[in-house]
């Protein structure tokens, strides 16, 4: 009863175990309120048998009057009805009326239920003080009981209890009420015990004589169910539930058993054809009706098993198991339907799918009556599959009965229908009222097409929400699918393809090669209907190439291709391109390998470049393609290095492999991102080839960036497939008319100029063209130009000037082809000719060398090399010998000004010989058959030779010295060194001082030349002289020799001076002694009376009627060997006569002992300042000054010079030369070498040490 | 016993399925296919157990009318899925555990060959025999 009242839902029994109640029914009624209120107050512990787990346990019971009949008859199984205990009640307090009445009363009872076996019983006294007091007390207090217990409870004297006051509140009362009810509790479950173990006893031998012929298992079943019924209403619902799942095992085995041949009679009424579907009744504790049709054994499958769940159900639910219902119940519809087919029971078509549908509906509904929203929606996963299986149900009834097909049904159908719906029967009366029942839901579904639509539409998306909800997405696809086919035959393929399109996507996600195959055949009936003519045709050419379908399916998908590409080329011939109508190539045919011939990629524009592209056309029947077109993007400039890390994907053999992309399979096995293309880069400086910089770039950035956005895109070949785009305006390689067999094919493009990358590949079929939307990985080509080029280089490490120097021409003829006729014009220059050489011939290179002759024609300005026949492509090279003549003009070092246009020093940085080997740069303009522009090579030859002369004096006479050394690094021989006057004054005579005719001189040497010089009258006063001499290389015989030329010039050879120093002793000394002071007397002498040219040039002053110069001189020591003591210079004015002579006498002091060079005295002339001012500005007179203000020390104490001194002032004050226009300036200006003779040049003198050294300086070095 | 025995890869595309030649092949894709939904359920819930305690043994994945669909799962998350057929009564999950251990063990074979490529489809002739073994003892 509380149960009833906390969980108002739980359907319980109203079963209670029974408990009889005789005697006194008075006393009875007055504590019946109470006995049953506190009975199941405390729980007690039942122990079971059979090591059954002991279970505290509620204990109610139902207290009835006996009455004989109550008594369980011999042989009745009844549990339920069975009364486990007897009490009889008294109150009799005196031994009259218990004799009298009570013990007789007792005694029949007694009997009565000796009768019957039972010895559960129970004598109750009640005894009141009420009644005590009124009747004094004869006897004492326990003599009835004691009396009782001794007529009746021979040995069991605790089936005699007292009651005390039982209505009286005292604590007295109250404890022996409780002691009470321990011993009711404790009695009853006693019974229970003994009585359960009996029944189990009966029960389990009648299970062991299962397999005897009349056993029945209904009969079987009402017993055991009458075990379960009462574990229910001991609220054991466990072990109810365990006798229920007994049961449905026994039978099941039985129904396996009999499938397995092993028949069973009883099963036979099973086995009758089914009639009633009415689906499962689960709103009732117990379905009386399908109990009795039970009982009487004429249950069918579906009834028993309707019977048995909706127990099952029931306990479970009292259980708090509720999902346990729906998986039990997905199992049980299972059964039974494979069940049914196992016993081959006769059903009507539909009728079982009806049953089931009800079924599903009924536990559902049933599920959802106990439930709330939350814990139902947390439980999706245990209703949904109930939901999904009533969805297909009533799918394939409309099926049945005609509810899908656009015309509704036949009158078969309706036939159908009604036979269906009379086996529902009549709408059980509990769900009358309600809406939503399933025996309405069916009756409206089966009524008209529009209701079933309704009903399946809703059922449908309930199972998709709640597989959406609980993630089982396949599931939810596999729905979608089905509601798909729904639409398809109602008739409305836009809803369909949606669904359609949802489970493709996740078919091709996870690469489910049949699944998609099959969705995308739907698709295609879809797109038909819809007249979606593009996404048809790409669907078509996923299908006709798709493995898993038969020729025949994918010929006709490669048929509606066809036809409609020439459909479309009929009707619209002059139809522009429809980019609609481009689709993914990669379902059509699929690119397998591409090679290049030749290999390498990279020809010259002239050459071949095949390329070859192995498709593999998946269309099961050759097509004919108007149009394959591969288009190529020009790649402007490339990084220029033939590095061989270029081409990645290249082959050795020039093939590129592409990997094999399934289009059915989809991107999800192989990998989805393309893989990373890194290149190389390296930026090198233009002029040197210097590294700058150098780094990887990814050239697919695009393509990885827009897979990194959305990474949850599960179906990028779709996404791709929707945005195909032609390249436009690009160039590309055509083939037309190409027909693509089934398998691979090969087509051969030729390629055009350029260095091209390939970009995409489209295949035109009339209307409809295919396009592989990238080529991947990346290939590249090259067709070049080369234009013709000359080079002209020598052939050894320098070239040498003066000497014949063999160059080599080459021509790499690029995509020229050198005709018959063709010639090199070489303008001729006179510094260089061009030598003939006999045996002229050219090499013709490419990979093998050929040779051919080049003949030379010279004219007077240009030499013309006729070439020989050259294809393109080719190396032609040819070697010629050339002179360079050595420039007579004297050769001039670098630190040289340049003056001469013609003749150019090379720049420093590109001189790789020593600064002393001076470069002539040649030019020789080249007229190139190949173009209108002359060429200029430039040449650069060395001088092999650096000549230098100087004019050595021997008092007046004169000597001319030149000094040829070799910088080469040849050895030559020279001869013939021969000195010749270029004005050929007659007078003049060189007279040769030198021996051998031929001479050796080896590299980095000099060779000395002497010559004297003679003239018979006047001393010239300007030498131009001619050095010539021959040479050739050491080991070159003598016909071999080669003019050189060395021209000069020498002025002022005329001797004026002779300066002679003397040094003398002190007085009276026979040698110098260090550290004492000498004379030093300098006498200079004029030697020549003034020549006509002196005259003019040179400033005399006029003095005392004799014409005078200022010279000056100077006593210079510069290796410290002596002390000038007093002044070391002086100015002296000399007679412009010969013979005039000037001494000057001065002391030194040698500071060594030894002989001791004598100092050197420097003889200069002296300007004065009034000299005229246009030499002042001169260079090299700054340096003179410099020089004159070092010895202004020495002049200073003099001061005979006033001017000079000033100078020194003036030089302090003015801030440079050349603003110096004030009081010009006195300077002083050196000979030149031979107009000053030093006759005491070299001279040395004996010095002693001095007398008194003490100390002895010994340097030892 | 089995009609269809299925290998499903890491990523749950097939590495392998075969099914009885008689039936339609489709319906039993499909079928494995869905199958996938439970399998990720119960890997997952299985998933919170303490890894050593992992039992490969899905068990029912889903009954349907016809088949019973159960699975398996490797520690490496490849899935095996075999069909039976819901009439063959007499088989026992043991005997259904040995099948998926006998399919294990010769997928462990199929991966160890140097030349499998993991990831392909398996098309070893020994995986196929074992696999031919239980799909003919059914009839």
């Amino acid at each position: 009863m509380e149960s009833h009242e906390e969980k108002p839902i739980i359907y319980t029994m109203e079963n209670k175990p029974i408990v009889t109640c005789a005697g006194d029914q008075n006393l009875f009624t007055g504590l019946y309120g109470l006995l049953s209120q506190q009975l199941p107050r405390e729980p007690m512990e039942w122990r079971r048998s059979y090591g059954r787990a002991p279970k505290m346990i509620h204990l109610e019971a139902n207290f009835v009057q006996f009455k004989e009949e109550l008594l369980p008859k011999e042989g009745n199984k009844a549990l339920l009805t069975f009364p486990f205990l007897h009490i009889y009640w008294t109150d009799c307090c005196d031994t009259e009326t218990y004799k009298a009445s009570v013990k007789e009363d007792m005694q029949r009872w007694q009997g009565a239920l000796r009768l019957h076996g039972s010895t559960d019983w129970l004598v109750v006294v009640v005894e009141s003080d009420g009644k005590k007091k009124n009747k004094t007390n004869i006897l004492p207090r326990t003599s009835i009981l004691d009396k009782i217990r001794n007529d009746f409870c021979n040995k069991q004297s605790d089936r005699c209890v007292a009651l005390l006051d039982p209505l009286k509140d005292s604590s007295r009362s109250q404890e022996s009420w409780n002691s009470f009810l321990t011993k009711l509790r404790t009695l009853l479950l006693m019974s229970f015990t003994k009585n359960l173990g009996r029944f189990e006893d009966d029960m389990r031998t009648l299970r062991e004589k299962r397999t005897e012929p009349g056993w029945s298992f209904c009969d079987y079943f009402m017993v055991q169910e009458e075990l379960a019924f009462v574990f229910e209403m001991l609220q054991q619902y466990e072990d109810a539930l365990v006798q229920y799942d007994e049961l449905d095992a026994l039978f099941t085995q039985y129904v396996l058993n009999f499938g397995a041949g092993d028949g069973a009679n009883w099963l036979g009424s099973f086995c009758q054809p089914v009639r009633a579907w009415s689906g499962l009744l689960l709103r009732r504790p117990i379905d009386m009706e399908k109990r009795e049709v039970i009982q009487r054994g004429e249950a069918s499958l579906l009834d028993l098993r309707s019977y048995l769940f909706s127990r099952q159900c029931t306990l479970l639910i009292f259980l708090q198991r509720p999902w346990e219902v729906t998986q039990r119940a997905l199992d049980l519809l299972h059964t039974c339907v494979q069940e049914l087919r196992l016993l081959e029971v006769s059903v009507l078509q539909g009728a079982l799918d009806c049953w089931v549908f009800l079924s599903c509906l009924e536990v559902l509904h049933r599920i959802e009556g106990c439930c709330d929203r939350s814990q139902l929606e947390a439980n999706f996963s245990h209703t949904v599959g109930l939901w999904t299986y009533a969805t297909e149900k009533l799918k394939s009834l409309g099926y049945m009965c005609g509810l899908v097909s656009e015309n509704g049904p036949s009158s078969e159908e309706l036939n159908r229908t009604v036979d269906l719906l009379a086996g529902l029967g009549t709408e059980k009366p509990e769900t009358v009222n309600s809406l939503q029942s399933p025996y309405k839901k069916l009756k409206e579904a089966l009524s008209s097409v529009e209701a079933f639509e309704k009903h399946y539409l809703e059922l449908s998306h309930a199972a998709l929400e709640m597989y959406r909800a609980i993630g089982r997405l396949r599931s939810g696809r596999l729905v979608g699918k089905s509601l798909a086919e729904f639409y398809m035959r109602k008739g409305d393929p836009q809803m369909a393809q949606t669904f359609l399109q949802d489970a493709l996507k996740s078919y091709t996600a996870e690469g489910w090669s049949l699944p998609i195959t099959h969705t995308r055949k739907q698709i295609a009936e879809c797109q038909k209907q819809l007249q979606k003519t593009e996404d048809y045709l790409q669907t078509s050419a996923l299908l006709a190439s798709d493995a898993n379908l038969s020729d025949e399916e994918r010929k006709h998908f490669c048929q509606e291709i066809l036809t409609f590409a020439s459909q479309a080329s009929e009707g619209k011939a002059l139809l522009l391109h429809r980019p609609e109508l481009d689709k993914d190539m990669t379902a059509f045919a699929q690119l397998r390998e591409l090679q290049f011939h030749p290999s390498a990629a990279t020809v010259h524009i002239g050459a071949a470049l095949q390329l070859e592209l192995r498709l593999c056309s998946l269309m099961p029947v050759p097509v004919h393609l108007e149009q394959l077109v591969c288009t190529v993007h020009y790649s402007e400039i490339r990084p220029a290095p033939a590095g061989s890390q270029r081409r990645p994907a290249l082959s050795p053999d020039g093939t590129v492999t592409f990997p094999a992309t399934s289009p059915s399979r989809g991107a999800a096995p192989g990998p989805a991102a393309p893989a990373l293309e890194l290149q190389e880069i390296q930026d090198r400086s233009p002029s040197d080839n210097a590294l700058n910089s150098t780094g990887v770039v990814c050239k697919n950035v695009h393509l990885l960036m827009r897979i990194n956005d959305n990474p949850a895109s599960l179906d990028p070949p779709s996404a791709a497939a929707s945005a195909i785009t032609v390249e436009d305006g690009a160039e590309m390689l055509k083939a037309n008319d190409v027909t693509l067999l089934p398998g691979n094919n090969s087509i051969v493009f030729s390629a055009p100029a350029g260095s091209y990358t390939l970009r995409q590949l489209c295949a035109t079929v009339g209307q409809v063209q295919f396009v592989l939307p990238h080529i991947y990985p990346i290939v590249q080509y090259d067709v070049y130009s080369q234009d013709p080029q000359l080079t002209v280089e020598p052939l050894t490490e320098s070239l040498l000037a003066g000497l014949p120097q063999r160059v080599k021409f080459t021509i790499l003829t690029g995509n020229y082809t050198v005709k018959k006729g063709d010639a090199l014009q070489l303008s001729n220059s006179d510094s260089m000719p061009i030598l003939h050489s006999s045996a002229c011939s050219a090499c013709i290179l490419t990979n093998q060398v050929g040779e051919a002759s080049v003949s030379i024609q010279s004219s007077e300005k240009v030499t013309s090399i006729s070439l020989p026949q050259t294809p393109p492509y080719h190396t032609l090279e040819f070697q010629l010998e050339v002179l360079c003549h050595i420039p007579s003009a004297p050769a001039r070092a670098e630190s040289e000004r340049l003056t001469n246009g013609e003749v150019r020093h090379r720049p420093k940085n590109r001189t790789r010989y020593n600064s002393g080997m001076a470069s002539i740069d040649q030019k020789v303009s080249v007229d190139c058959p190949w173009s209108i522009y002359s060429t200029l090579i430039s040449l650069t030859f060395y001088t092999p030779f650096k000549a230098q002369h100087s004019l050595l004096s021997a008092g007046k006479r004169k000597y001319i010295q030149v000094c040829l050394r070799n910088v080469s690094d040849t050895n030559f021989r020279l001869a013939n060194q021969t000195l010749a006057d270029h004005q050929c004054t007659p007078s003049l005579q060189l007279l040769s001082l030198n021996a051998k005719t031929h001479q050796l001189v080896y590299s980095k040497q000099c060779v000395y030349s002497l010559w004297e010089v003679k003239w018979a009258t006047e001393p010239p006063s300007c030498l131009q002289c001619v050095f010539t001499a021959s040479f050739s290389p050491a080991d070159a015989p003598d016909t071999a020799l080669k003019p050189y030329r060395y021209e000069f010039q020498i002025e002022r050879v005329t001797t004026l001076y002779s300066v002679k120093a003397e040094i003398q002793p002190a007085v009276g000394e026979q040698h110098c002694h260090a550290g004492a002071l000498c004379r030093l007397e300098v006498s200079i002498t004029r030697v020549m009376d003034p020549s006509e040219a002196e005259r003019e040039d040179e400033e005399y002053t006029e003095s005392e009627g004799l014409r005078t110069t200022k010279l000056m001189y100077e006593v210079v020591d510069n290796s410290s060997n002596w002390a000038v003591c007093g002044k070391s210079s002086g100015l002296v004015s000399m007679p412009v006569a010969a013979m005039a002579t000037h001494k000057v006498q001065m002391e030194v002091m040698p500071l060594f002992a030894g002989k001791l060079p004598f100092p050197s005295i420097k003889v200069s002339k002296y300007l004065a300042h009034s000299a005229p001012p246009t030499t002042q500005p001169e260079a090299d007179s700054c340096l003179e000054n410099d020089n004159l203000s070092l010895l202004d020390k020495g002049l200073e104490d003099q001061g005979d010079t006033a001017s000079l001194r000033s100078r020194g002032s003036v030089h302090s004050l003015g801030s440079g030369e050349q603003q110096q226009r004030g009081p010009p300036m006195p300077r002083l200006e050196s000979f030149s070498p031979g107009q000053v003779f030093n006759c005491s040049m070299a001279r040395q003198v004996l010095v002693l040490p001095s007398t008194d050294d003490h100390v002895l300086e010994v340097n030892v070095t | 016993m089995a009609v269809c025995v299925a290998v499903i890869a890491k990523e749950n595309y097939p590495l392998y399925i075969r099914s009885v030649p008689t039936q339609n092949e489709l319906k039993f894709h499909y079928t494995v296919h869905t199958s996938l939904d439970v399998v990720e359920e119960k890997v997952s819930a299985v998933g919170k157990a303490l890894p050593d305690q992992r039992e490969l043994y899905l068990g029912l994945l889903y009954p349907t009318e016809d088949y019973k669909v159960y699975g398996y799962v490797t520690n490496s998350k490849v899935k095996f899925v075999i069909v039976v057929d819901s009439s063959n009564t007499s088989l026992r999950d043991n005997e259904i555990r040995s099948m998926f251990r006998k399919l294990h063990s010769s997928f462990t074979d199929v991966m160890c060959n140097p030349f499998y490529n993991p990831g392909d489809t398996i098309q070893s002739k020994s995986f196929d025999s074992i696999v031919s073994a239980m799909m003919v003892q059914s009839s």
